[in-house]
């Protein structure tokens, strides 16, 4: 494989892996939060355990998303030298601010949380969750920004610099006042709150199914119930509105992920496209009419570009070259998450409905519950990959090309030493993380609360007590 | 504000987060390494690690901040930097993830097995991180083969001279005596003695390498290559250091600890002041060096970026500082008040 391949096949499987983890601290630090400001205000004892067992799982999560996001930080540099010069004058102002805004606050408030009960007055030791909830959702912001702008750079927060070749940044309110940057957000959130949920009710379901602490668990049930259907209907309708930007800001990406060759008025809905093997030429599909014309500009009878006249369109302007992204991905990520996302709804709905209708904790199908938990899971990894790939060949897109942005130095030894190492660390830190995860949640609260002393055995390490 | 004054006000505030983050993740990279020398029991370990554990994640990010600043105001620097180092970073990233890692997962089960690889992982990612950043700051001072295109043209073994792995060697010994300075001051009882016994036998060693170190840089004229001398400076963090010996034969915990941080700022504002106005030295062509002036951003961003450094700096200082106040206990090996 050649530097470029390596360096993005690298990027993509670091970036999507630290994702894995990120969603999860966006949601479930507010559920915690919550959970201990219900026991501040109530001093009920479930609130606590609730607190506490749901906090572990927190903490476990968390971990893996801290260490993994330093290498996302130092990765811009090592394997994009060129596009860290190109847009470095721009881009490396959101990441800074995310790092004095965001990553100190979480750091330092978890810091807190962790070691401070007992230590530090209660209502500090309240705080300092809320901060780290709000910490880590502010860190989401800035980097979503600093991607709103790879993905759709706003025209007045740039110019181009000829004396030394390289984008410069003219005004720091366009930037971060992107639109695809907050549409993004939006969407993330809710991603966010929906993961957490969903983790909830999947590992609910496990100890309900087994009648152990069914009050505590049917309580945590009821709650993630309420937020994943609020949480999925927000990622519908944000994912909605990221459409409608992507029809204006990334056409390409739009007749990519529908698998629109030719430019339709009214365009139909593909529910089923097979293409050919190169992925670029279609055989075979079922399609709704006027419903791509009304999830692209909500008015069934709009014009949707394809991607031939598109192609011929980016060749006249910006000179020979392929402008089409790799289809077979940007077209069934697009409909994983989407039909995924739709599940979700449905599912969060027959839950809420459920618990009106009377007691779930003694349903037939609480059992399957636990296997929801891959929904969320999957459709955010392919949402990422529809992204990013959906914007190939630029890094930034309509600025700059993807093999024009790689560090020219790297080489083929180097890189594979990277991919390899990173591949077996990352691939370590799963087996352990899953492995915590799943005996945490397993074992239950009570576990949780009495972690601190007794389940840690007399354990004597190296020589004699 | 003037360009000029925007680019040299912007290499002192990353000279500062690196000050910074070798003050703070110095004794924490040097508790990492002592872990499973000094505690010999579960509860020893564990007190160690709680005497930087609400904090090492907080210090970790001055190190992201000071990546992220120099990203945002020396794009060049942070390109250049970032790929002429790769291999050395990537190994620096591993030992971050090693320890980080571990420092949240050592105590969530309790097989010895467990714990006692995860203590090891703490060390080896600390003595890692450690000789790495040394190292690299070496290969700075020193200067490395960069082209007329701002790119570095060695490798991993270019990096691998006399001189930078002196750096590396002495960054750990200088960090290991911070460590069991701070741990000097955080523990109790037979623990806060035996790393007070460690702390002597670290220092002969520290010293001899700084020294050497030291005269290395003399000898090799490395001094006088920019625009400023760094005058008293390194002897003043000699003469630090020296004093550090006289206050840990006295027991004097407290004095002991801030004469070694005292070196170790002295030790980076002379790195500083070698360097300035060059972030990176050319040995292929002085001419084709880094500076301050060619490797900047545009003057609006440098302004934006200094408003937001402004706001934002004092109050990161403030909660920071704030919590290593609400945490200044020192800790027994005692189960019973023990966070896990
Ligand atoms: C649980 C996760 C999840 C679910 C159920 C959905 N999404 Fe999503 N989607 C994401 C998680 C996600 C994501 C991983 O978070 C992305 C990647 C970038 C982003 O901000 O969100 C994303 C990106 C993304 C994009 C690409 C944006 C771009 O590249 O410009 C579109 C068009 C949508 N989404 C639309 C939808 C629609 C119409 C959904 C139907 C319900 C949907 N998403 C469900
Ligand atoms: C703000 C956040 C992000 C930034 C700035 C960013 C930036 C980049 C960069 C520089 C590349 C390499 C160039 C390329 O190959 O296109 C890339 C590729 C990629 N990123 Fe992102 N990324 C971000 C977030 C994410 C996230 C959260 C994911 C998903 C988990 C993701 C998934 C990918 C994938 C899959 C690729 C490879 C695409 C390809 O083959 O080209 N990115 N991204
Ligand atoms: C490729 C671009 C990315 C970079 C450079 C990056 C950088 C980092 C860094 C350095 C950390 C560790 C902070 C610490 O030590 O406390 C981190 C963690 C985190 N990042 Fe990322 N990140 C990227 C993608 C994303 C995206 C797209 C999001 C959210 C939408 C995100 C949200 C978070 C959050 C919430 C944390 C807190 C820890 C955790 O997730 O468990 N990151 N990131």
């Amino acid at each position: 494989m050649d530097p470029i391949t390596l360096s993005r096949l690298q990027f993509a499987l670091t970036t999507i892996y630290h994702w894995l983890f990120v969603p999860l601290t966006l949601g479930l630090g507010w559920f915690v939060a919550f959970m201990q400001t219900r026991y501040y205000q109530t001093k009920d004892e479930t609130w606590r355990k609730m607190t506490k067992f749901w906090g572990k799982l927190f903490l476990i999560n968390f971990a893996i998303g801290v260490v993994t996001g330093i290498v996302q930080e130092f990765q811009f540099g090592m394997n994009w030298s060129e596009y860290s010069r190109y847009v470095g004058d721009i881009f490396g102002a959101p990441l800074a601010v995310e790092a004095l805004l965001a990553f100190f606050m979480e750091s330092t408030f978890l810091g807190i949380w962790i070691f401070g009960e007992g230590r530090v007055p209660e209502k500090v030791h309240l705080a300092s969750i809320w901060m780290v909830a709000i910490g880590s959702n502010l860190s989401a912001l800035w980097i979503l920004l600093a991607n709103g702008f790879m993905q759709a750079p706003p025209a007045a927060s740039y110019v181009f610099n000829e004396a030394n070749g390289r984008l410069e940044m003219v005004n720091f309110f366009a930037l971060i006042g992107n639109p695809k940057g907050w549409i993004f957000f939006w969407h993330t959130i809710s991603d966010g709150f929906a993961m957490a949920a969903f983790l909830i009710l999947a590992v609910s379901a496990y100890h309900i199914v087994r009648k152990q602490n069914v009050d505590f668990f049917k309580r945590s049930f009821q709650m993630a119930a309420w937020v994943g259907l609020v949480a999925s209907l927000m990622i519908f309708f944000g994912g909605h509105a990221m459409g409608q930007f992507m029809y204006t800001a990334q056409p390409m990406k739009m007749a990519a992920l529908e698998a629109v060759w030719e430019t339709e008025q009214p365009a139909p809905f593909s529910l089923l496209t097979i293409g050919d093997l190169s992925g670029k030429q279609e055989v075979w599909s079922i399609r709704i009419p006027y419903a791509m014309s009304f999830l692209a500009c909500n008015n069934f009878t709009c014009e949707v570009k394809g991607v031939n006249e598109l192609q011929a369109q980016a060749v006249a302007q910006y000179g020979p070259g392929d402008y089409v992204p790799l289809m077979v991905v940007t077209y069934w990520t697009f409909r994983i998450m989407m039909f995924f996302g739709f599940i979700m709804i449905g599912i969060a709905a027959f839950f809420v409905w459920a618990m009106m209708r009377g007691d779930i904790t003694k349903a037939k199908w609480m059992k399957w519950v636990p296997w929801i938990l891959i929904l969320p899971y999957l459709a955010n990894a392919s949402g990422w990959l529809l992204t990013e790939m959906g914007r190939q060949p630029w890094i930034v897109y309509g600025l700059l090309k993807v093999q024009d942005a790689v560090s020219p130095n790297l080489t083929v030894v180097d890189l594979w030493i990277s991919l390899i190492g990173y591949t077996v660390v990352y691939g370590s830190l799963a087996v352990a993380m899953v492995y915590l995860m799943k005996k945490t949640a397993l074992a239950g609260p009570d576990a949780a609360i009495h972690e601190s002393v007794d389940v840690a055995a007399p354990a004597i390490v190296g020589s004699q007590d | 504000m003037s360009y000029q004054f925007l680019q040299i006000l912007w290499f002192i505030l990353i000279a500062i987060l690196w000050i910074g983050f070798y003050f703070l993740e110095g004794f924490d990279f040097g508790v990492g390494m002592l872990l499973p020398f000094i505690g010999k029991k579960d509860v020893e370990r564990r007190a160690i690690i709680n005497s930087i554990g609400s904090t090492w994640d907080g210090n970790e990010v001055w190190l992201l901040t000071a990546g992220g600043a120099t990203f945002a105001a020396f794009p060049e620097w942070y390109a250049t930097m970032f790929s002429g180092f790769y291999l050395a970073l990537f190994l620096l990233l591993v030992g971050l993830i090693l320890r980080g890692i571990s420092f949240e997962y050592r105590s969530k089960d309790a097989a010895p097995a467990w714990r006692s690889r995860f203590d090891w992982m703490i060390a080896i990612g600390s003595f890692l991180s450690a000789l790495l950043l040394g190292a690299a700051f070496a290969n700075l001072a020193r200067g490395i083969p960069i082209n007329a295109d701002k790119m570095f043209t060695g490798n991993l073994f270019t990096l691998l001279n006399p001189y930078g792995l002196l750096g590396g060697v002495t960054t750990v010994a200088i960090f290991l005596l911070h460590g069991a300075n701070f741990l000097g001051l955080k523990l109790e009882g037979e623990l806060r003695e035996r790393v007070n016994a460690t702390a002597k036998k670290l220092w002969v060693v520290a010293t001899v390498l700084y020294i050497a170190l030291g005269i290395f840089t003399y000898i090799a004229d490395f001094w006088n290559r920019g625009m400023v001398s760094p005058g008293v400076v390194p002897i003043a963090a000699i003469a630090f250091l020296l004093a550090a010996g006289y206050f840990i034969n006295q027991k004097r915990e407290g004095w002991a600890f801030i004469m070694v941080a005292l070196n170790i700022v002295f030790t980076q504002i002379t790195f500083f002041l070698m360097t300035f106005p060059n972030v990176m030295l050319s040995t292929t062509n002085p001419d084709w060096s880094l500076t301050i002036y060619n490797a900047s951003s545009s003057q609006y961003t440098l302004t934006v970026m200094s408003i937001v450094a402004l706001i934002f700096v004092p109050i990161v200082l403030v909660y920071q500082g704030w919590s290593y106040y609400m945490f200044r206990k020192r800790i027994s090996a005692d189960k019973k008040t023990l966070v896990y």
